[in-house]
């Protein structure tokens, strides 16, 4: 009997492939908000979690409502929607009412990802579109912060997160200013190690620098982040504030409280390295992370808010096709001219 | 035995069907300036000239010859040629009639590459022994097993080209190789061996230069430009062997590995053999196996039959199972970039990809799409599994393909 050759494939080269996919990069992302994530918990208790699950739970029911029929479980499957949920509800106060926090969820996604074409096709940070919409839409309750449970325990929960779509709370519950805020508004400066340790008033995920720096530490590991944007919205936070501080010390912050004050890290890890909406160029990176670290001085010391960094991302976000048209990569074998 | 193995135009058959051939006789005559001479790589009898499937599918001519059962095989020493007396023409014409190509992979002439134009000076040999695939092991084992044919070979080159110092580049995963390599320098022999980093494709000539001399070949230039005549070391041995022993290329090193490979070897294989025999001599496939590559497993042709030939380009056997060959979901190009980082060219793939989906080819032509050399690193860096490679090749090969509109 003769023996049949196998059916043989025709698949083209190269059939070899690196390990990382599209999925589990995202995946990554969401390990390495965990220590940040904890640290909300241990820090605000019960309403973090019920903030962040808020967020998730919309951004995921907005996911699977709005996917193809075909494509459904598989649009869930590749995480983007529990990561945007997730960053999403990072920003947010932990007094925010629950529902304030899941209709965020569904805007991030509905608008912020799925209008534009879905996961890779969007121009803007789906998270930090959510957290827009919230605070043009809920100023008040997007400003009001609170302390740190305390004494209250793990399980007391914020009077703000029970509020009733609508039914207009009162907001009662002991606001305490962020340090940003307290910097601005009354020349008072935080301890640095508080700023480090978390020990802030402020959003969920945006008080423990540490931490966030660990994850980011763990993502650049894995090579899931383009270290050119973090490190240069870094440094030029830092280089803009001690010209700064050369000028008058007492009105500018110093470069370290920049660094660690407001959602600065979080935002210059997790949300300006969003791989959709920053440059795929390395020259295109440098140049967004410069621009996002300089509109982030300019609206914190110059402009009227306390923080800009979901403003300066989104404005970069704006301008990353353009900066992707201009940074075309030197051509090998082509001097400077390509 | 297809006439056209190599880059250019085939080569003409000299013999006809039912005539009797000598191992190492010469049964093709070159078509053309880049063209080559072709041996037969057996004794025995040519059964038929006409067309035969060839390894892309395509039916291409081909000379069909059965080895005799009882000849010994063993070629009756065409003696060795003095080519030290040999002007530079004659020489290259000798490289030519004995079918000698690159032998790495792209199989262009190697006479073409040693005819430089008046007033062009070549400064270096850079002899390449970087590999340029991963799973293929032929110039590691060739360094390793023939250094003396490899050393003659180069000196040889060396002289007719008039080059100044010969450069031997090994990737630093072989320390072996590098080591022989030294032991064989003679005293007084300007032969340098410089060990680089492993990085694929290095083996690319214009990539081994900026290794090497951290020099860019402009794009649209060859190495000799910038005074460097770079070849692979098979190609360097096939030299002497020609020269030193009247052996004309008739045979190549060949590496037979993959999963699906019972016992993955390196083989002198005769040209011409079928990839069935080559197969069946290492123990056959395994269980599973569904594709078999012709070359790298980054730039290698799949094959559809076990019975296309080896050729003279051809370096490695490889065969792959189901576990290599699954589909895996394609994501959407989150614009990570790392097609960007992996570009040996600096292209930019995502871009190019995304253009050839839409079918924009001449938009791509902005985009340097003709600066690809399709190593295919994008493909493997992509986490999203876009086919980007193949995509560009699509492109490629519409807008060279692309019949003008009539006037």
């Amino acid at each position: 009997m003769k023996k049949r050759d196998p059916d043989l494939l025709l698949f083209h080269a190269p059939l070899l492939r690196q390990g990382m996919t599209t999925p589990k990069a995202m995946r990554d992302v969401i390990y390495a908000l965990l220590p940040a994530t904890g640290a909300a918990l241990w820090f605000f208790g019960l309403s973090a979690a019920l903030v962040l699950a808020s967020c998730i739970a919309g951004a995921v029911l907005a996911e699977w409502v709005f996917a193809n029929r075909e494509e459904r479980g598989e649009s869930l499957r590749d995480s983007t929607g529990i990561l945007t949920g997730l960053l999403l509800g990072l920003t947010l106060p932990p007094g925010l009412p629950l529902w304030m926090a899941f209709l965020g969820g569904v805007v991030a996604i509905s608008l912020g990802k799925i209008i534009w074409g879905g996961l890779g096709h969007n121009l803007f940070n789906p998270a930090l579109l959510g957290r827009a919409f919230l605070l043009a839409t809920f100023p008040i309750a997007m400003t009001t912060w609170v302390p740190g449970t305390g004494d209250g325990g793990f399980f007391s929960v914020y009077a703000g997160n029970l509020a009733l779509p609508f039914m207009q709370s009162s907001f009662d519950a002991m606001s305490s200013a962020t340090p940003l805020g307290m910097m601005k508004f009354e020349q008072q400066v935080t301890p640095l190690t508080d700023l480090m340790f978390g020990r802030t008033g402020g959003s969920l995920g945006e008080t423990s620098g540490i931490l966030l720096i660990l994850g980011g530490i763990y993502l650049y590991l894995r090579r899931d982040l383009d270290w050119r944007i973090p490190i240069s919205i870094l440094l030029t936070v830092i280089v803009f504030s001690t010209v700064l501080t050369f000028f008058d010390a007492t009105r500018f912050p110093t470069p370290q409280f920049s660094i660690f004050s407001g959602g600065l890290l979080l935002g210059a890890i997790y949300m300006a390295t969003d791989p959709v909406t920053s440059p795929v160029t390395p020259k295109g990176a440098w140049i967004f992370g410069i621009g996002v670290g300089l509109l982030v001085m300019l609206i914190r010391v110059f402009g009227g808010l306390p923080e800009g960094v979901m403003y300066a991302i989104l404005l970069m976000n704006a301008a990353t096709p353009l900066i992707d048209r201009y940074t075309q990569p030197r051509v090998f074998g082509r001097g400077g001219d390509s | 035995m297809p006439l056209g193995q190599h880059i250019g135009v085939p080569a003409q058959a000299v013999v006809s069907a039912g005539e009797k051939v000598r191992r190492g006789q010469l049964i093709a005559k070159p078509g053309g300036f880049v063209s080559t001479g072709l041996h037969s790589p057996v004794t025995g009898t040519v059964r038929e000239i006409g067309d035969f499937r060839g390894v892309d599918g395509r039916f291409a001519p081909a000379i069909s010859i059965e080895a005799d059962p009882f000849a010994t095989q063993k070629v009756d020493g065409n003696s060795a040629l003095d080519w030290e007396s040999m002007s530079l023409e004659e020489f290259i014409e000798a490289v030519q009639m004995a079918g000698i190509v690159g032998m790495g992979g792209a199989a262009f002439p190697a006479h073409v590459k040693l005819s430089v134009p008046d007033g062009v000076k070549i400064r270096h040999l850079l002899i390449n022994g970087a590999e340029c695939e991963p799973y293929l092991t032929t110039d590691h084992r060739l360094m390793l097993e023939r250094p003396e044919a490899l050393f003659e070979g180069a000196e040889i080159m060396r002289q007719k080209l008039g080059a100044e110092e010969t450069i031997i580049g090994v990737e630093m995963n072989k320390p072996d190789a590098i080591e022989t390599l030294r032991q064989h320098i003679k005293p007084g022999q300007p032969v340098r061996i410089v060990p680089l980093k492993v990085k694929y494709p290095q083996g690319a000539e214009k990539m081994m230069i900026k290794s090497v001399f951290d020099v860019e070949v402009p794009a649209g230039q060859l190495p000799r430009d910038v005074e460097v005549n770079v070849n692979n070391v098979g190609t360097i041995v096939a030299i002497a062997d020609y020269f030193l022993r009247g052996m004309p290329l008739i045979e190549r090193v060949v590496t037979v590995a993959g999963p699906g490979v019972t016992y993955p070897a390196n083989l002198i294989v005769p040209l011409g053999t079928p990839v069935r025999d080559v197969v069946k001599f290492c123990g056959g496939l395994k269980p599973g196996s569904r594709e078999i590559i012709m070359g790298g497993p980054m730039m290698g042709r799949p094959i559809a039959s076990l019975d296309v030939p080896i050729l003279k380009g051809c370096s490695g056997v490889l065969v792959f199972t189901d576990e290599q060959t699954a589909r895996q979901k394609e994501y959407p190009c989150i614009k990570c970039g790392r097609c960007l980082e992996a570009c040996p060219y600096f292209l930019n793939p995502s871009r190019l990809a995304r253009l050839s989906k839409s079918r924009m080819f001449d938009e791509m032509k902005a985009f340097h799409v003709f600066d690809c050399v399709e190593c295919g690193c994008c493909t493997f860096a992509c986490p999203s599994h876009i086919p980007i490679v193949q995509l560009i090749r699509t492109a490629k090969d519409d807008l060279t393909h692309r019949k003008e509109p009539e006037a």
